[in-house]
């Protein structure tokens, strides 16, 4: 479990390290089930394709998920979140190959608030490409 | 079709119960990778103050979305759901979702605009527990590109 950051010790501007975290087709089968989010345009590349799009991609909550990874894993395991939003900018393919997407999350401490809470603003990319745009998370933290 | 804007302000009826259970918690944290003991093990959750295990946050879709989708299948709406993609989300939370928590899902259509061959609908949906606590607002834009 990552480790535990205070308010106190938090300085606005901030950057914070960049994490990658794989996407596979694997990934959003599994996250089909779990979510519940069956669109076919997440496993099937034939209706992928039907409907205009490249290949497969992920679902926007998946991408905004792993967004939200960083954050908890960022502020440890005593912070809660009030807020988060995303704006979904770009499609994240998917390609059905061993290696499948890469997205590359970072963040900055955009603003300390009043009770304990701190703003992120988060950038997320795929292959170059932004794939969230005004991503923003609240944390409480201890 | 676009979607049909005088549909805008509509409130749908609140979903059935829905138990957040551990095994679909530790199910959803699987398949986003995320492997912390606060999603899987009580003691390590109850130690960080929690009751129960907590879910993650963006957990509260599995929910919402089952709210959204009383306005989705709206017959007279309009919304073709293969030319549809997700816009925006946008949650706050009062607390985390925890297992045991019984909740239900109410959507609101909050807007409906056009913007060139695109409709954006907007949907507001309020998750409380059955004893009527509100532990989560989503907000939803999905988008339905023109053909």
């Amino acid at each position: 479990m990552s480790a535990q950051v205070s308010y106190a010790s938090v300085e606005a501007g901030t950057e914070l390290p960049a994490v990658s975290y794989p996407v596979s087709r694997l990934s959003l089968v599994k996250y089909c089930g779990a979510s519940g989010d069956f669109n076919v345009i997440h496993w099937n590349d034939r209706m992928a394709r039907a409907v205009g799009l490249p290949d497969v991609i992920a679902h926007g909550m998946f991408t905004m998920a792993e967004a939200g990874r960083y954050v908890t894993d960022w502020a440890g395991p005593a912070a809660t979140v009030a807020e988060f939003g995303v704006r979904f900018s770009a499609p994240v393919v998917v390609p059905d190959d061993d290696a499948g997407a890469t997205l590359e999350v970072s963040g900055k401490i955009e603003e300390k608030l009043d009770g304990n809470r701190v703003a992120l603003a988060l950038t997320a990319r795929a292959a170059g490409t932004k794939v969230l745009s005004r991503a923003r998370a609240v944390v409480i933290l201890p | 079709m676009a979607i049909n804007p005088d549909f805008a302000g509509r409130t749908y009826p609140a979903t059935a119960p829905y138990e957040v259970s551990r095994v679909k918690i530790a199910e959803f944290a699987d398949a986003i990778g995320d492997t912390s003991p606060l999603y899987r093990d009580a003691a390590v959750a109850q130690a960080a103050g929690h009751s129960d295990v907590i879910a993650p946050p963006t957990f509260a879709i599995v929910v919402s979305m089952v709210g959204a989708g009383h306005a989705l299948a709206d017959p007279g709406l309009g919304l073709d759901y293969s030319m549809v993609v997700h816009g925006e989300q946008q949650f706050s939370y009062t607390r985390p979702l925890r297992a045991g928590d019984v909740v239900t899902a109410q959507a609101t259509i909050a807007s409906i605009r056009s913007v060139g061959s695109l409709s954006m609908m907007t949907t507001r949906t309020e998750i409380r527990t059955t004893a009527g606590e509100l532990v989560c607002t989503a907000v939803s834009t999905l988008v339905e590109r023109g053909k």
